[in-house]
């Protein structure tokens, strides 16, 4: 289906905005629909004769509901239904038919499923009304009765019984095998460091709440609006769950107001918003609450510990790497945490180790660079550690152990111009005037420290398909089931069709967001723009050919004598490279061919043979400057310099945004972010925005994005790679080891708040020269 | 939320009668004032305060600020924080308690939220905030569950195994510093509160944050005549920039001598107490003194005599001490600029 859906409400670039190119700063295309409130999101979409469900969930973290008493609730006036697992519609029986595209091993949670409790904020049941205040109210009189069971949420009490993670879930490896003996080069090596990190529980906490609205139609069809990173996933697992046609169901997100990976599995208010529109045969709202969204998966806690051995020169003879993550009891969650280990850095002798325990909580989910957030950041610590020891500039530490090919199997990279970045990123910063030791610069009552460190992400492509129509009157309408998570997929593929057809930003729309137009993978992983990216230029490619095929067969055509080579496709229409003046616009060639309007569909399959041959990743330099007062550890981050390789960039703006708001990120996992369980309860405790800490404007000072040249046709036939996630990995630890040379102390413990880096004792000045 | 009766009082009768008319079918203690509502309406979403009845307070003419015959500022209950802290007496003879505003919430709750919220705002312990888990002052009884929990945020003095619980206002912090006074309002007649006694100690009934009586309006909020405008400081220590309340805040005020002595020495910290803490002694200990580190060390170690930590929050103790000593030294030092510029809101 690539023609235009008219209730999807795509957004089009403001009239007048005129001829673009790739590379180019193009303000977002969805940037007014957005800030002016017209962009609806999945909560918003009006539907006729809509209940209302709002979720009650469990307080405690693991045994069985013994029952409910919900005479209360049934009576307030405008309650129609309170769905429980007594009461709730047929579902399938079988795990796999819950297993949605992205998840990893194990039976994935099932909403009223049954009465076993997994995790504290579990929904145990859905109060559905004819107002949200109704049902709203009603919610806080069902009362359950639960049989309690012990439960077991503290990850540092149980390290003792990790196990071997089951690597199924898409996009992970396993940590390789052992390279060379790690152990033995470790105890031969001149300096050693040893030490661990721990990093606490994330909440991804994107600004629109997780919100399902299912509207059903008079023949049973259900238009859902969700909040996902992929309306065909949620597509396909409502029609697995509930036993229902793909044709019965379509899944909409044509905005989505943040995700960071919360999106990328189907949450569950989805399930529940289906379940009450089956069952009571009306569409059906369910939106979560702030606090509900920490009953969601999180960034797991992580305990890792690292072991470097060196050269007295600074060359790596031995790398350890262990980390221990916490999963449910029902799936083991995995994510890349300890492979970059053997991966950034020149070293014969590696050992990974990565191991799960099992708690009682949700499933971990994918957040914003998983495994390497944390992982690389532990490493790039480490790395900080061992330039102290050497008493080495941290910079020439990395560059000492450059890695040149890919450690494994002796691969080259597809494109690699971290040194590019380490150059200009230590430029722009001024690193070459760091003094070496701690301790070294004061300001006032304050120490002043630099830190750097290295990060690294996948360059990863996926298949997809899309679909353009190009009309007479020089509209071209691009389509594939892709999201914009606000992250300007909708600006990205609009450049490249406009750019690739010579036509104006605003004569494009590209359309996203639907389960049923031609098929894209999920948005995560920033694979997006790489993906969905060249499907578009490839069926733009193809409407390329087809306009001057129909150029060249006119009477009398200007180009009856020209190759396709010989021509390019700007200012409106195609025109012979060595002589601009011989052109004609869309809009003249449509009509002297006498089509309405022409189709092409374009499938891309990634070159895997080819991209075999290679180890693919984007790569970047972090430098920060942070002024700790350290009387009391409050610590200002006061400059960042993130240098980024990421192959071509196609959108610069949006591009540019994706690394500076990573990098907020990353200072807010260095210094801000946590999510703080009572163990005794088994229960997240700090679930709102008063108290769960994200960095605010006032904690943001300047950052500086340098985007390195790299084209990578490895990758991806546009030469781009993806931006998503590579700004956040580096920034903690650039920051803690900004930290370490402000004050000499090293924090291992993310975030790294007041009382872990203000000074112990009595030892500190506290009227530090004001 | 449960469903409320709603009610736009006219004049502070009209409230005061609103609370349980008409025709008293409301129990006294059931109705709930609403001013800015930053506090009492997110209370009401997670069920923590259920009130039967609102009555809004907005429509009252407290919300002036005026000068005394006495010399001191009469500060309407329904002034705004931001209104309070820009107000140009406040900033010049009152500095502060400006920064002291400045330095909480944000802006837009600033705007928003009254002088008199601000005074009956509630703590931000975890389980207070969490209906599903027991908690003493939201239900009497239950239990405290912080106790042994997460207790970061708690008190480092003048707990009780009741509660541990903080107050936490830093408007309240510079108000007990500066002897404001509370005027109180009721069908009974009109009474005035020092501010020492307007907080409580959470002892065995933690449910009462305040001396307060359920029948009673917050009318205005009296400044004595200042002393201390040319040497005051606001320090506020807490987890991020913007947007979080204290771990620990200190507020320091002193009058200097011409010989630089200490004249006249306030101090008061946020964020370790169920109320503003104040000890008339530890001033003493500054009176007549130069303005010196040791001897802010002594009234810091004074101030803080019997301080306990949970565990968890044990680093309040050292913060706070240090965060005395500093907030001293910037206040003999001379009072900072203005902390944020009018632009700002
Ligand atoms: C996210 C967040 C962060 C915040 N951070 C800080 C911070 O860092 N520092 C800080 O000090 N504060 C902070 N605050 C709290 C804020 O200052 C208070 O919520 C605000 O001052 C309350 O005032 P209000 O007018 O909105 O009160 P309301 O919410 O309207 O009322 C609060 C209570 O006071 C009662 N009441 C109000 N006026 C009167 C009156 N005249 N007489 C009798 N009773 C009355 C109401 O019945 C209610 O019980 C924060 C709040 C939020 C939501
Ligand atoms: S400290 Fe006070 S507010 Fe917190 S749980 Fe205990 S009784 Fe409740």
């Amino acid at each position: 289906m690539n023609e235009r859906i008219h209730d999807l409400q795509t957004p089009v670039a403001d009239a007048g905005t005129g001829f673009v190119r790739v590379g180019m700063p193009v303000s977002r295309v969805d940037g007014r629909a957005k800030v002016t409130g017209e962009a609806r999101y999945a909560a918003e979409h009006p539907a006729h004769d809509l209940a209302y469900g709002v979720v009650v969930g469990s307080t405690i973290a693991r045994g069985r509901i013994a029952g409910f008493r919900l005479r209360e609730a049934l009576a307030v006036p405008g309650v129609v239904e309170i769905i429980t697992h007594e009461n709730r519609p047929r579902m399938r029986s079988f795990d796999l038919f819950y297993k949605d595209m992205t998840a990893p091993a194990g039976a994935p949670f099932r909403p009223l499923y049954d009465g076993e409790i997994h995790f504290s904020g579990q929904p145990v049941a859905l109060v559905v009304a004819e107002t949200f205040e109704a049902a709203r109210y009603a919610a806080s009189l069902v009362a359950v009765d639960y049989l309690p069971q012990q439960h077991e949420t503290n990850l540092m009490s149980q390290l003792a019984r990790s196990h071997k993670p089951k690597p199924l879930k898409a996009g992970f490896s396993p940590p390789p095998d052992e390279r060379g003996d790690a152990e033995a080069a470790l105890l031969a090596a001149a300096v050693r460091i040893e030490a661990e990190y721990y990093s606490g529980v994330e909440h991804h906490n994107p600004l629109e709440l997780f919100a399902s609205t299912v509207i059903r139609g008079e023949d049973g069809h259900l238009t859902i609006y969700d909040k996902t990173q992929s309306s065909q996933n949620s597509r396909w697992y409502v029609s697995r769950v509930f036993g229902l046609g793909k044709d019965k169901v379509t899944v909409r997100n044509p905005y989505v107001g943040g995700a960071f990976g919360s999106g990328l599995r189907p949450q569950y208010q989805l399930p529940l918003a289906v379940m009450a529109a089956l069952q009571l045969r009306r569409s059906v709202r369910v939106v979560l609450t702030r606090q509900q969204m920490f009953s969601l998966g999180h960034r797991p806690e992580t305990l890792q510990r690292i072991r470097l051995g060196a050269d007295r020169d600074g060359r790596l003879r031995a790398i350890v790497h262990e980390a221990v993550a916490e999963t449910s009891c029902y799936e083991d969650y995995v994510e890349v945490v300890v492979n970059w280990s053997g991966q950034l850095y020149a070293c014969d002798n590696v050992k990974l180790i990565y191991r799960l325990v099992a708690l009682d909580q949700s499933s971990p989910m994918d957040m914003r660079a998983p495994g390497a957030a944390h992982g690389v950041h532990a490493l790039e610590v480490a790395m900080d550690e061992l330039a102290w020891a050497l008493r080495l500039d941290p910079l020439e530490l990395r560059l000492r152990n450059y890695a040149e090919q890919d450690q494994m199997k002796g691969l080259p990279f597809s494109s690699k111009a971290l040194r590019d970045c380490y150059e200009r990123g230590a430029r722009r910063f001024g690193w070459a005037r760091r003094p070496l030791a701690p301790r070294s610069m004061r300001e006032g009552s304050e120490l002043v420290g630099w830190g750097m460190a290295t990060g690294t992400w996948d360059a990863m492509q996926m298949f997809a398909r899309a679909g353009a129509v190009l009309h007479a009157d020089g509209r071209l309408v691009v389509s594939s089931a892709a999201t914009d998570i606000g992250t300007g997929t909708y600006t990205a593929m609009c450049t490249l069709a406009a750019d690739a057809l010579g036509l104006r930003l605003e004569q494009v729309m590209f359309q996203l967001g639907d389960s049923n137009l031609p098929v894209a993978p999920i948005e995560g992983g920033s694979s997006h723009v790489a993906t969905v990216g060249s499907a578009v230029a490839g069926v733009c490619a193809k409407l390329q050919k087809r306009l001057f095929r129909m150029a060249r067969r006119l009477h009398n055509s200007p180009f009856a004598k020209a190759r396709f080579d010989e021509v390019e496709f700007a200012g409106g229409g195609l025109r012979l490279r060595r002589q601009p003046s011989v052109a004609m616009s869309v809009e003249e060639v449509m009509a002297a061919a006498g089509e309405a309007a022409i189709e092409e569909k374009y499938l891309m399959l990634p070159k895997v043979l080819k991209q075999k041959k290679y180890l693919r990743a984007t790569h970047s330099a972090v430098f920060c400057e942070v002024k700790v007062d350290e009387a009391f550890g409050t610590v200002r981050v006061t400059r960042v310099v993130s240098a980024v390789a990421a192959g071509r960039i196609i959108s610069a703006k949006t591009a540019r945004s994706q690394v500076s708001g990573a990098v907020v990120w990353g200072i807010s996992q260095a210094l801000h972010e946590e999510t703080h369980a009572d163990h005794r309860l088994g229960r997240f405790m700090n679930h709102n925005l008063a108290e769960y800490h994200v960095t605010v404007n006032a904690d943001v000072r300047d950052i500086d994005v340098i985007f390195v040249d790299e084209d990578d046709r490895v990758v991806s036939a546009i030469g781009a790679k993806g931006v998503g996630e590579i700004g956040i990995v580096g920034v903690a630890a650039a920051v803690c080891n900004a930290i370490f040379h402000a004050t000499g102390r090293r924090v291992r413990s993310t975030p790294m708040t007041p009382e872990k880096v203000m000074a112990p004792g009595g030892d500190v000045s506290v009227s530090a020269a004001l | 939320m449960t469903p409320f009766a709603y009610h736009l009082a006219r004049d502070p009768a009209d409230a005061l009668a609103a609370l349980t008319a008409p025709g008293g079918n409301i129990p006294l203690g059931a109705a709930s004032f609403l001013a800015g509502g930053t506090n009492i309406l997110d209370l009401m979403k997670e069920n923590v305060a259920r009130p039967m009845r609102l009555v809004d307070l907005n429509q009252l003419a407290l919300a002036r600020i005026e000068e005394t015959p006495a010399g001191g500022l009469l500060l309407g209950a329904l002034a705004r924080n931001a209104d309070t802290a820009y107000h140009p007496l406040v900033r010049s003879r009152y500095p502060l308690l400006s920064a002291a505003i400045l330095a909480g919430a944000s802006p837009q709750i600033r705007n928003m939220a009254s002088n008199g919220g601000n005074l009956l705002q509630r703590t931000r312990c975890y389980y207070f905030y969490d209906t599903g888990t027991p908690c003493n002052k939201r239900s009497p009884g239950s239990g405290c569950t912080a106790l042994g929990g997460l207790t970061r945020l708690h008190a480092i003095l003048g707990a009780s195994e009741h509660c541990i619980a903080t107050h936490p206002s830093d408007m309240c912090v510079a108000l007990a510093a500066l002897e404001a006074v509370v005027h109180l309002r009721s069908a009974r007649g009109e009474r005035q509160l020092a501010f020492a006694d307007f907080h409580r100690l959470p002892g065995d009934t933690p449910q009462h944050d305040n001396t307060m009586a359920a029948d009673e309006l917050i009318t205005h909020i009296e400044l004595p005549p200042a002393r201390h405008a040319a040497h005051s400081a606001y320090l506020k220590l807490r987890d991020r920039a913007s947007y979080s309340f204290a771990l620990v805040s200190v507020a320091a005020a002193l009058a200097l001598d011409e010989g630089g002595r200490i004249a006249s020495a306030r101090l008061a910290l946020g964020g370790v107490a169920h109320k503003p803490w104040r000890q008339p002694e530890a001033e003493a200990v500054l009176q007549g003194k130069p303005a010196e580190p040791a001897h802010f060390a002594a009234a810091a170690a004074v101030l803080l005599a019997g301080a306990r930590g949970e565990g968890v929050n044990d680093f309040k103790i050292p913060m706070a001490r240090r965060a005395i000593v500093r907030a001293l030294e910037v206040a003999a030092a001379g009072t900072p600029g203005p902390a944020c510029r009018e632009e700002e809101r």
